[in-house]
């Protein structure tokens, strides 16, 4: 009995759980049995090479991939591509992409308030209220007559993410969100995480900003090849990386000092 | 024949069974096309709902009418013709086979502009839980608008000169005038005036769309 009690606790903390997750493209094995929960209120940050898989693995979560083995629970629910539940359960799943992907012919507001409207039916004065709270909070309140193309690419992540909180998504994915953004712009996008994380929001973020990963991350994963190489708390992950893929990936963004070698002038 | 009222009335009344003929095939060629062309936008392998069989069977079904020549299309459809207008000559029973012509043309032209759609916009709806429905109507068709205006200039083009041809058949309109007059009876002057009045139709046409267009454009500045 009290052991049922506490898998129930258990259960209902984890909003997502991965088990045995394959995805394939060609025959090409992309992700090799991933196995992953993430609990309420968690910030998982996930880093890695190109091409290991830290990018598909997002988009299999939201079934903008078919997977070929595993399964993918959020609340306990199963996702899956092509499901019925599918557009139910996908708002829960917020999103953000490398590429913005705001509708070029709407405006910032519209933008904001399709899915409210359309998906979630409710009325345009109920959405626009909360679009313009949620625009002024990442202090973008004059933009909201403005079109994509008159934004810059920081504005437009940030109205990116508004249109995804205003689904009340229980988990947010963040998929290399500043990777396009000139390093001016990076600054302010990922402020504007780091203050959803300071305020209990359960996300998972592909990054490959590794300042930004140990600052908001509660745990980080480094994936490599399709698995996941290593996990852990990011001062032991970023300083005392167990394995020698991790070590040899995290030596990348570090740089000896070359004034020591030098000739003296 | 020298240029009286009569003459005037007759290519007035000429210009009138054109455009009747030109817009109503427009309309209906979208009434049949546009779903099709958003079908095969939506069941092909990239499509938001990909359906191998489906899309085969339309893509087959398109491409054969569409390579038809349509004098041969006019002549074919006549029965059909009949049974739908009751006459098989006419302005309006020309609109008949000018939309069996159209509709397959406009299907493509939809298709190929709603294609042009970016990926990653579909999938933001898709990523927000939008259904097939909303996604067709809000994202498909509403970005890909301009494009879809651009088609609707071609077709009005398009439809237009397949209406003159229909004038070899008493089809109605300037190109019947064309035909009878200029062709036939050596009346190379009535002929001049009908083509330079389908020439500016078409000026005309392009560009009231091209303005329409770049009037409904978002995308750049």
């Amino acid at each position: 009995m009290e052991h049922d009690k506490e898998v129930d606790v258990m259960e209902k903390n984890t909003v997502l759980s991965l088990r045995g997750l394959v995805k394939q493209f060609d025959n090409v094995t992309i992700l090799d049995g991933i196995d992953l929960d993430i609990r309420q209120g968690e910030v998982a940050v996930i880093i890695g090479p190109s091409g290991c898989g830290k990018s598909t693995l997002l988009r299999c979560i939201n079934a903008l991939e078919p997977v070929q083995g595993g399964e993918i629970l959020l609340e306990g629910e199963p996702v899956v591509s092509g499901g019925k539940n599918l557009p139910r359960i996908r708002q829960k799943i917020g999103m953000v992409f490398q590429s913005y992907d705001l509708f070029p012919h709407l405006t910032v507001m519209d933008n904001i308030t399709l899915s409210p409207r359309k998906v979630q039916k409710r009325s345009r004065e109920d959405a626009e209220r909360e679009a313009r709270e949620l625009l002024g909070r990442v202090g973008l309140s004059d933009k909201e007559k403005s079109y994509p193309r008159e934004l810059s690419g920081g504005q437009k992540q940030r109205v990116a993410i508004v249109r995804m909180l205003i689904m009340h998504p229980e988990i947010l994915l963040f998929d290399e969100v500043t990777a396009a953004l000139d390093p001016e712009m990076v600054r302010e996008v990922l402020d504007v995480m780091l203050d959803l994380a300071a305020q209990g929001r359960t996300m998972l973020i592909v990054t490959h900003e590794m300042n930004f990963a140990r600052a908001v991350a509660d745990r980080v994963i480094f994936m490599d090849e399709g698995h996941i190489v290593e996990e852990g708390a990011p001062d032991d992950l970023f300083d005392h990386p167990q394995t020698e893929r991790a070590r040899s990936f995290l030596n990348m963004f570090t740089f000896e000092s070359v004034r020591a070698a030098k000739q003296p002038v | 024949m020298t240029w009286d009222a009569e003459m005037t009335k007759m290519l007035v009344d000429g210009l009138r069974d054109t455009l009747y003929m030109v817009v109503f095939s427009t309309l209906f060629g979208y009434i049949l096309g546009l779903p099709l062309g958003v079908l095969l936008a939506v069941s092909d392998r990239d499509g938001i709902r990909p359906r191998r069989v489906l899309y085969r069977v339309l893509d087959i079904v398109v491409n054969i009418l569409r390579s038809v020549p349509f004098l041969i299309l006019l002549i074919l459809v006549i029965p059909l013709t009949k049974l739908l207008v009751g006459k098989s000559y006419g302005s309006t029973a020309t609109i008949v086979p000018l939309t069996i012509a159209a509709a397959p043309f406009i299907a493509r032209m939809v298709e190929s502009s709603l294609k042009e759609v970016d990926h990653g916009v579909i999938e933001a709806a898709q990523s927000m839980g939008a259904s097939n429905r909303t996604i067709i109507l809000k994202v498909l068709i509403g970005e890909a608008r301009t494009s879809l205006i651009v088609g609707v200039t071609i077709a009005l083009g398009t439809i237009l000169g397949y209406s003159a041809m229909a004038g070899v058949v008493g089809g109605g309109g300037l190109g019947d005038i064309a035909i009878r007059y200029g062709y036939y009876r050596y009346e190379t002057g009535v002929m001049i005036v009908t083509v330079v009045i389908l020439v500016l139709l078409v000026q005309i046409l392009q560009v009231l769309g091209m303005m329409l267009a770049r009037l409904t454009d978002r995308r750049k500045v």
